[in-house]
């Protein structure tokens, strides 16, 4: 009874300040579309392409083209060099009649000129190809029209076999125009990586945990150091009440925050979400009342509201860093260590499966496990600590 | 009238290596005001946080209401108002009330009755609808007591009330506080300013974390030899008036 009156207050307290709540909804979707905007337009990149024993006129044809270079090596192990030194964004190999392509992709717009390059300069090249084909093919008509001709005025019986003639210069026409076979490598990701695409979910993420970690731990500090908490607790109010009081309503706020970001996301942005819309809403919920927990948690060690954003760069900062965006495969392993004591890593990996590859909720339960473990221990942290105001 | 509301006896509080209480022993009746008045930093609003159980005594007993504090249930028969104004300024007084009514276990049914009544014990009545941001000073002060008073409390403990009020207010609040005595309310108030302390039954003076002297008004300034509190405050400190 009293949580409730508690979230009632502290929600009527958060919807009449406007500035902050406008904070909370509008800078996330602008931040949004910005970064849509950054990231996904970029698509003039200049490229440099290493290609490994492909046809003279492969390489003239790909050379050809608006902002690409073309460099040539012998071998592929230079080539390969060159891809790791970043002197060129790709690879092309040919091996027999196929192709081998490696992309560096850690740049998505770059690879999708060098894809949509190569196929140009592969229809170029197979053009050409055929046109020749075709003009040996037509001559040797001629010349057989000619023997024809010569034949007919001589005898009847040669026809037959002049039409076995051109028969057999088809077929080796039809064989060299048979597509050669294109397979795609990436140094990084697969064909599905866009950039924003895989921000996405741990932004979506970032938002909700940046915006309630800050607002309640300020809220928390706002009732200290007004005196509000010390009349809150002079009441026969539970110390639990007052903890789960603020959790639901920043939790009702987090979902709210949550859907309107996921909704512009998918509508505005046009970013496709596989798995379900509710999973999404549900696991970021779940990382609001973590980030919750934590701002109070935090809160109590600050004296003053500019002490508690000097927590933004220690905190928050840290939190993006380590929540796969940039990738942890390479790092050194204490650096991977420190990933597993960030909440907010365990919520992109769960929300980007569901967003990207459909995953049901149910099968992320490793995840969700991790999240209401930080969520317990904050709680019960947080519960605890109010004791340094009550000691009953 | 004569039953104890609070008694504390020998109580004793450290806070690590600091020792802030020594040895209090103070008692508030039924029915009477009990002024503690002491410099800044003797402890006063240490006391009051042991009687309302925020803090642990580390040694002697601190019963109110005949029970040993801490007790959380305890704290709904207590009304405090504490040093600063502690409202929240985005919510209307009308709001204010009705959340502290509900934290002090209020019904619902009663509260309607309890806001307007005490609403109109501080005259507060035509302002209840507005909110607490556009207040002056003195009526956030009354809202504050207000607030104390919810539920009807049969103690009032209250932490330098009338600080930074103007006299008119000040007397307003006295003037108030002797009625609810008159009803058997009984109320410890801390201050500093002397004058206020004539106007309380008994006055302890707390200094250097002992009660240096305990009774009423008049008493001590007999037993002072001078006219004034102030002057027995002087002359309990050692200062040659």
């Amino acid at each position: 009874m009293r949580t409730i009156a508690i979230m009632n207050r502290v929600l009527k307290e958060l919807f009449r300040d406007k500035r902050t709540l406008a904070l909370m909804f509008v800078a996330p979707i602008l931040i949004m579309l910005l970064m849509s905007v950054i990231f996904n337009t970029n698509s003039t990149t200049d490229v440099n392409v290493a290609t490994v024993s492909v046809s003279s006129k492969l390489n003239e044809e790909l050379g050809s083209l608006k902002h690409v270079t073309v460099k040539s090596y012998d071998t592929k192990a230079d080539a390969k060099h060159a891809l790791n030194q970043e002197t060129v964004d790709a690879i092309v190999q040919k091996s027999g009649k196929n192709y081998d392509l490696t992309y560096a992709n850690t740049d998505s717009s770059k690879t999708t000129a060098v894809k949509l390059a190569f196929k140009n300069a592969l229809t170029a090249t197979s053009i050409s190809q055929l046109k020749s084909a075709l003009k040996q093919s037509t001559t040797a008509v001629a010349k057989l029209q000619a023997q024809l001709a010569l034949a007919q005025k001589a005898a009847n019986g040669p026809t037959t076999s002049a039409t076995n003639h051109v028969n057999a210069v088809t077929p080796k026409t039809s064989q060299s125009n048979n597509a050669p076979k294109v397979t795609n490598h990436y140094v990084y990701g697969d064909q599905d990586t866009g950039y924003f695409a895989k921000m996405l979910p741990i932004l979506m993420g970032f938002f909700v945990f940046f915006f309630v970690f800050l607002i309640s731990g300020m809220a928390l500090l706002k009732e200290r150091t007004t005196g509000t908490l010390d009349r809150l607790l002079a009441t026969p109010v539970k110390r639990s009440s007052i903890v789960f009081g603020y959790m639901l309503s920043y939790g009702i706020l987090a979902i709210l925050q949550t859907v309107l970001i996921v909704l512009v996301t998918v509508w505005l942005l046009g970013i496709e979400v596989v798995g379900s819309l509710v999973s999404v809403v549900l696991i970021n919920l779940l990382l609001a009342l973590v980030a919750l927990a934590f701002g109070i948690l935090l809160s109590t060690f600050a004296n003053s509201e500019f002490q508690m954003m000097q927590f933004i760069p220690l905190v928050v900062v840290p939190q993006v860093f380590f929540s796969g965006i940039i990738p942890l495969d390479s790092m050194a392993d204490w650096v991977k260590d420190i990933s597993y004591i960030i909440p907010l890593k365990y919520s992109g990996d769960a929300v980007n499966e569901i967003i990207m590859r459909g995953t049901s909720i149910f099968k992320l339960g490793g995840d969700i496990a991790v999240l209401l473990g930080f969520l317990i221990v904050l709680t019960v942290l947080n519960i605890v600590g109010l004791r340094r105001y009550r000691k009953v | 009238m004569s039953t104890t509301m609070i008694a504390l006896s020998h109580l004793a509080k450290q806070f690590g290596e600091q020792t802030v209480l020594k040895d209090i022993n103070l008692t508030v009746n039924g029915g009477e005001i009990v002024g503690l008045i002491g410099p800044s930093g003797a402890g006063k609003s240490t006391v009051i946080k042991v009687a309302l159980g925020m803090e642990v005594a580390s040694g002697g007993n601190a019963a109110v209401l005949g029970t040993t504090m801490p007790n959380r249930e305890l704290l709904g028969q207590i009304g405090y108002m504490a040093q600063t104004d502690a409202l929240y300024e985005t919510l209307t007084a009308q709001e204010n009330l009705k959340f502290f009514g509900l934290m002090k276990g209020i019904k619902t049914a009663d509260m309607n009755q309890a806001i307007s009544h005490v609403a109109q014990v501080v005259d507060l009545t035509p302002d209840l609808n507005k909110r607490v941001a556009g207040y002056s000073g003195g009526m956030k002060r009354r809202l504050s007591l207000a607030i104390a008073l919810l539920g009807d409390p049969e103690l009032l403990i209250l932490d330098e009330p009338t600080v930074g009020i103007d006299p008119a207010l000040r007397r307003q609040i006295w003037a108030e506080l002797g009625r609810l005595r008159d009803v058997g309310r009984s109320i410890l108030i801390t201050t500093h300013v002397m004058d206020e302390a004539e106007l309380a039954d008994r006055v302890a003076l707390l200094l250097d974390g002992k009660v240096m002297a305990f009774d009423r008004p008049a008493a001590l300034k007999e037993q002072y030899g001078v006219a004034t509190i102030e002057d027995v405050f002087l002359k309990a400190e050692g200062v040659e008036a």
